[in-house]
């Protein structure tokens, strides 16, 4: 036994010298985050950092904000938009790692609305100045669920239209010119009512439009009430708008019209370019996509969305509670989002601006785009957006959306009528926390 | 070092107090010497392990009887209900089902192809140092990259599999929406990253042969193929219940290939055809299921486990020594 714990004694010390070495390094770093949490002196060097899931094109603000701010660095931190999130939580968790300003995609704000304990309440900055400015259902979205605190400040918004390729629209026989395509679809109904035509024409290797999937999030997203009700509990499944919407999609699956391309696969991005499917659901942003695969200059055109408006996407910059320095901060995202910084962004990124004044601002409504054959994209995605009702977001809509859009696919494939789909795609939006 | 003390010790004068007092000191510290600097050697490696492999086992058992989820400070103790929910669940028998199968269809061939490519290389070739740095290089392409290209080549409208398929009058086929084909994709894609290496390790255990029992079994008439499995194969055998035991752990660990094969589908497929235990976990993770993807981390380790055991004992007892 004495010779036992003789042997262990040194492996024993050996450890505990490193313990504690290790512990002196935690100390050490933990002393310096202390003291930089007091109130910046003047002069003090400040390192701001911003955490993105794209290129929002914001280096050209950071350096107007270091005009007035000269002893503030910024630093932007990009991450792939799926991590993005699950890593924002993760760090609000375990209580490190955040940014000192972040960007949450609408999809997720609803994750982050109950906590507001986890982020500055943006009020105590005098920010609540700028509610006049926003659309209502936009600053909405970045208020805390029990309305106590300013969470977030929006950036863009996504506002919807149909893209479509007037190569293919004319080949089936349809109107090509953009005014008269808007006017084929007031409706979902007439969209697949037109789809049918397209089909009956025979457009060689192109399909009426890519997947349901997108079609059923905008139909969706356009309901008064979408999965979630304003108590925030999920009703996908005896909401009648869902259902509806469900009903719709797998219509445009039924009669053939689907080119059965889930969105932001690779093979859609080929079918982009290629043009094997003639209409797409187009919010803002997505013009940028359609770009990127390099389809050429006026292969796709943009109408209006049938339903009349809506809204997919769109950011919030929010400041968690970790910042050291939110004052600093509270008055970057005050610049990121003020007017001037929003059609710089709209005219570099198509990011749609989310205060309303602009949109009867010749910068914005006046702006046409040459690579979509001139389209007015300024006067179309602002009239989607001005038509939008608000919607609850709850926290996990993107999984609730990813259940169906599941379900969705099965009936695509083959696998499962519209019926077993619809009732597994239940069963997966109640397993959902 | 514990060979040079004992002389340094026995030059210390062996008289007076003071000396001996000194002479029991050093003669201390050098028994902590010699019997404790090895643990202090070997800590670091201990030490990281406990850190980074017994803390998280441990941690996720703890997790994995809790009702956890994050953005929630309030961790509800459920005891075993994780687990009895994991073994009614549908999905994750369907999970474990597509991982024995993608582990199958992809070690089983692989290892096959492994061993023949070794014994091709294992002879006198031209350019041999190029070939076998050739059978190297899949594995150190990025796997990211490795499943992006082969998704093309798997693709539906425009991949070139289907396009070569076209010649034989066989129409597209929808690799990844159906369970067989999405499997086999997966698996081709597995034993492209991993063939050559495992061939490599394999080679290595046959220079080790001695040559003159080729020698004489060629003098006996043996052809080729007998030499392999009357020879080769049994003198390897230890590194191929290694190989079998590496292959099948890590066949029960995919994760990249599926997930990024669904382009970022975090449920394997809209069927779930190919979602595979470790791509459940990670579905269950990242919508913040921590107590049950927990509970599953640790069926996934019982699992490995067992199949690794099982597996063990079959390629033990499947041949029998050199007779």
């Amino acid at each position: 036994m004495r010779k036992l714990r003789h042997r262990f004694l040194a492996p024993m010390v050996a450890v505990s010298a490193l313990a504690v070495s290790l512990a002196a390094c935690g100390g050490d770093g933990g002393g310096t985050a202390g003291s930089s949490a007091s109130a910046s002196q003047p002069g003090e060097k400040i390192k701001l950092t911003v955490a993105l899931f794209s290129d929002f094109h914001y280096a050209p603000l950071y350096e107007a904000f270091k005009k007035t701010h000269p002893n503030v660095e910024i630093v932007e931190r990009r991450s792939q938009f799926n991590d993005h999130h699950t890593n924002l939580i993760t760090q609000l968790t375990t209580g490190a790692g955040a940014a000192d300003v972040v960007a949450v995609e609408g999809g997720y704000i609803g994750a982050f609305t109950p906590v507001p304990d986890k982020f500055y309440n943006l009020k105590d900055y005098g920010l609540e100045r700028r509610k006049s400015e926003y659309l209502d259902w936009k600053w909405q979205l970045g208020v805390s669920n029990d309305g106590s605190s300013l969470m977030g400040l929006g950036t863009d918004v996504g506002g919807l239209a149909m893209c479509y390729r007037p190569d293919l629209f004319k080949k089936a026989g349809l109107p090509a010119d953009r005014d008269e395509v808007s006017a084929l679809w007031p409706t979902w109904d007439a969209y697949i009512e037109t789809g049918k035509k397209f089909v009956a024409a025979k457009v060689a290797g192109a399909k009426f439009t890519d997947g349901p999937g997108e079609h059923f999030r905008a139909m969706v997203e356009q309901a008064p009430v979408g999965f979630y009700d304003d108590q925030y509990k999920i009703v996908a499944g005896t909401n009648p708008e869902v259902r509806k919407a469900y009903d719709m999609s797998v219509k445009i699956v039924d009669e053939g019209l689907s080119a059965k391309l889930a969105a932001f696969t690779p093979p859609w991005n080929t079918g982009i370019a290629k043009g094997t499917f003639a209409t797409m659901v187009c919010p803002a942003w997505k013009t940028g996509t359609i770009k990127d695969q390099k389809p050429g200059e006026g292969a796709w055109d943009i109408a209006a969305v049938p339903g009349g408006g809506g809204n997919q996407g769109g950011t919030h910059l929010m400041l968690p509670k970790q910042g050291k320095h939110p004052k600093e901060a509270a008055e970057l995202i005050d610049l990121l989002t003020n007017k001037e910084s929003q059609i710089m962004l709209f005219k570099e990124a198509s990011a749609l601006p989310s205060l309303p004044a602009l949109y009867d601002d010749p910068a914005v409504a006046d702006y046409v785009n040459p690579y979509f054959g001139n389209a007015p994209i300024g006067k179309i995605f602002t009239s989607a957006a001005k038509a939008l009702k608000p919607q609850h977001v709850g926290p996990k809509a993107g999984d609730v959306l990813l259940a169906f859009n599941n379900g969705l696919q099965r009936v695509e494939q083959g696998k499962q009528n519209a019926e077993e789909a619809w009732t597994q795609a239940l069963k997966d939006v109640g397993r959902i926390k | 070092m514990a060979t040079r003390a004992p002389d340094r010790l026995a030059a210390v004068p062996p008289d007076g107090p003071v000396r001996s007092r000194h002479r029991l000191r050093r003669h201390l510290v050098h028994q902590l010497d010699v019997k404790g600097s090895p643990y202090a050697y070997v800590a670091p490696f201990f030490l990281l392990f406990s850190a980074f492999g017994l803390f998280p086992l441990a941690y996720t058992a703890w997790v994995s009887l809790h009702e956890w989820t994050l953005l929630s400070d309030e961790h509800t103790f459920v005891g075993l209900d994780n687990f009895r929910a994991l073994l009614a669940d549908d999905y994750f028998w369907n999970a474990t089902f597509n991982t024995l199968s993608i582990g199958v269809l992809s070690t089983a061939p692989q290892l096959l192809l492994a061993i023949w490519l070794a014994h091709l290389l294992n002879r006198p070739l031209r350019a041999q140092t190029f070939f076998r740095v050739t059978l190297l290089l899949p594995n150190v392409t990025s796997v990211v990259a490795v499943v992006v290209i082969f998704s093309q080549l798997f693709g539906r409208d425009f991949g070139v599999i289907n396009w070569m398929l076209g010649w034989f009058g066989v129409d597209g086929v929808a690799w990844n929406e159906g369970v067989a084909t999405s499997h086999v994709a997966i698996s081709v894609m597995i034993m492209w990253r991993w063939t050559g290496y495992n061939a490599l390790i394999f080679l290595a255990a046959m220079q080790a042969v001695p040559r003159e029992l080729y020698e004489a079994a060629t003098l006996d008439g043996a052809s080729g193929a007998t030499q392999l499995r009357k020879i080769t194969i049994p003198m390897i055998r230890p590194t191929i219940i290694f190989v079998v035991i590496t292959s099948t752990i890590g066949a029960m660990q995919v994760l990249a290939e599926p997930l990024l094969f669904g382009t970022y589908s975090i449920s394997g497929g809209p069927d779930r055809q190919y979602q595979t235990l470790s791509l459940l976990i990670y579905e269950n993770f990242t919508k913040l299921d921590f107590g049950y993807a927990s509970a599953i981390s640790w069926m996934m380790f019982v699992f490995i486990v067992l199949v690794a055991g099982v597996n063990y004992l079959l390629t033990r007892r499947a041949k029998g020594g050199l007779t």
